[in-house]
């Protein structure tokens, strides 16, 4: 656990690696730097188009990395209003800064109080140093 | 292959270090009732020469396309195989049940699949194409899962002229995953683009066609296009691809998939298989595709070698979630088809399809010159045409192969609504004396 240092505090969090950031209403939505170094070099990031609706806990799509595929999972359930195309061509950006230039969603949220189900980054935390992954 | 030996002594050293007293040790687990208790009923052993003679007397009992002149298609056609095919195909590197993947021993075999896949793209017009699948049936089946996969559509729309066998074993695959099939109708033959218009909505992910479809008939691909795409649905076509070096590439025509029976490229009949599954997609889909892929790389030192890619679609790391079952390829068929395009070259798989179209065409103008014999649409064709007989189609062909005469597949027994038609296949072996011997031994039987 040499990366709990990593966690933003003003992100929330699944227990599947994902994180969500408020941005004025809507939720910005990647995945954690934990998750990115776990799956190692990212190749192929699979995502919904704008207009789709995803639920809270649900997969709404795939990451891929050299040697693994993962479900990715929505924080909150909505309608995406924002994709990040750049993920196409430098699926790599995942790894290089996960909590910046690497997200990969806006949800328009449909409940706003799904948002204080998600763990907060001292939970976060202390999940990851639990071991649990 | 490296032999091993298996003697009394090498057995009892074996026994021995596992600690069990025979071989019958190693078979408690199985019930008693479930196994022999006494020797196997056999005849004595033959001597090898009887053993021939034997053998030989069976198999003169089967009608084939050596012994007798071969009018059958219906998805496996009598397409001449070049002699190199076998003499390459035999050779140790390449004749075995297993598939060689690892690129640090087999970069001939991936070298030989990635040529394969190269040859299908570029005849389907298409972007990409897998290693091969089982055979076209199989091969169509996969596709209509993955048109699911990538619409998240649950109704397919086949086309009445798919070919039935294709049909049953669609149905089979999409059971498990709560599909519905729909028929696209095609009371002429072809396609009905209006009824297809009303067919085809929001629910369908793939409309297939198949073209020429298993009547004979060419389908306007193009136009089928437009209606699954208006949909937004993908366009399944089912092609059979010696037929391409005439026919207009379904990717051109606006095809989504391509698959079909690659049994024509160099593959002989065998009574029914193994034959060849070709699939092939666009590019955008290339991460929903079945199968495997070998690609291009380059090693340490910047030298050209082959790999599997995109391995992540596969079972072994997708898990449960993995495009597709399959996890191989027909290489052996993917070989003499390669084998096949590489010795006709451009111009001979041309000249394939116009000696086949030609002498078709011939054989139907003969045939349908016989007395109550009829072409049963009147719609273009390729090689194969469906006829209409005044007399049972089953009794027919069975005198005819009295003849040595394979006169065709009558249709009944996969298509109710057609019982009094006879499906006939003409490749480019078939001479003119055989066509007309054929015309007048069917005047002959049905008069």
């Amino acid at each position: 656990m040499s990366n709990v240092s990593k966690v933003p505090g003003d992100l929330r969090y699944t227990r599947e690696h994902e994180w969500a950031r408020q941005e004025g209403g809507r939720v910005r939505v990647g995945i954690t730097a934990f998750a990115q170094e776990q799956l190692g070099d990212v190749v192929f990031v699979e995502l919904p188009k704008v207009g789709a609706t995803v639920t809270a806990h649900k997969p709404f799509g795939v990451v891929e990395s050299v040697k693994a595929v993962s479900d990715l999972f929505a924080p909150v359930s909505g309608e995406i209003v924002e994709v990040n195309a750049e993920l196409g061509q430098k699926p790599e950006t995942v790894n290089a800064d996960p909590y910046g230039k690497g997200w990969m969603l806006v949800i328009a949220p449909a409940d706003a109080t799904q948002w204080n189900d998600l763990l907060t980054a001292a939970q976060y935390e202390a999940f990851l140093a639990q071991g649990a992954h | 292959m490296r032999y091993l030996p298996n003697t009394a002594q090498n057995q009892r050293a074996m026994l021995e270090t596992i600690g069990a007293r025979g071989i019958e040790d190693l078979l408690v687990k199985i019930p008693a009732k479930a196994r022999l208790s006494r020797p196997l009923a056999l005849p004595p052993a033959l001597a090898e020469t009887e053993l021939v003679r034997h053998l030989r007397g069976l198999a003169a009992q089967n009608a084939d396309a050596e012994s007798a002149v071969c009018f059958l298609g219906a998805g496996a056609y009598d397409h001449y195989v070049p002699s190199p095919i076998n003499h390459l195909i035999l050779r140790g590197e390449f004749f075995t049940a297993y598939t060689p993947y690892q690129p640090e021993a087999s970069q001939g075999t991936l070298r030989t699949i990635y040529e394969y896949q190269t040859m299908i793209a570029e005849l389907t017009g298409m972007d990409v194409a897998n290693a091969s699948i089982y055979d076209g049936a199989s091969s169509l089946a996969e596709a209509v899962l993955m048109a699911h996969a990538v619409t998240s559509r649950n109704e397919i729309v086949l086309a009445g002229g798919v070919n039935p066998l294709y049909r049953r074993v669609v149905e089979t695959y999409v059971d498990g995953a709560g599909l519905r099939l729909r028929e696209g109708p095609s009371p002429e033959g072809v396609l009905d683009l209006d009824a297809a218009r009303r067919v085809v909505g929001a629910k369908t992910a793939a409309l297939v066609v198949q073209s020429p479809n298993f009547y004979g008939c060419l389908e306007d691909v193009a136009a089928a296009a437009e209606v699954a795409h208006a949909a937004g649905a993908l366009l399944v076509v089912v092609s059979d691809p010696v037929n391409l070096g005439v026919l207009e590439a379904p990717g051109r025509q606006g095809a989504d998939i391509v698959v079909g029976e690659g049994q024509g490229l160099g593959v002989p009949l065998s009574f029914g298989g193994p034959y060849l599954g070709v699939f092939a997609a666009k590019q955008e889909f290339v991460r929903r595709m079945p199968g495997r892929l070998v690609g291009a790389t380059v090693d340490l030192d910047a030298a050209r070698g082959f790999a599997l890619t995109l391995q992540t679609r596969e079972q072994h790391i997708r898990r449960a979630k993995a495009t597709s079952n399959i996890c191989t390829n027909v290489a052996l068929c993917a070989l003499m088809a390669t084998i096949y395009l590489a010795t006709l070259g451009r111009q001979g798989l041309v000249r394939v399809g116009e000696l086949s179209t030609a002498k078709a065409h011939y054989a139907a103008e003969r045939l349908a010159a016989v007395p109550g014999v009829s072409l049963r649409f009147a719609q273009p064709f390729f090689k194969e045409f469906t006829l209409r007989l005044p007399k049972s189609p089953e009794r027919v062909v069975a005198r005819l192969a009295r003849q040595h005469i394979l006169a065709g597949l009558p249709l009944k027994a996969l298509d109710r609504k057609h019982g009094d038609c006879l499906l006939v296949a003409v490749t480019e072996q078939r001479t003119k004396d055989e066509i007309d011997a054929f015309a007048g031994a069917l005047a002959k039987a049905v008069a």
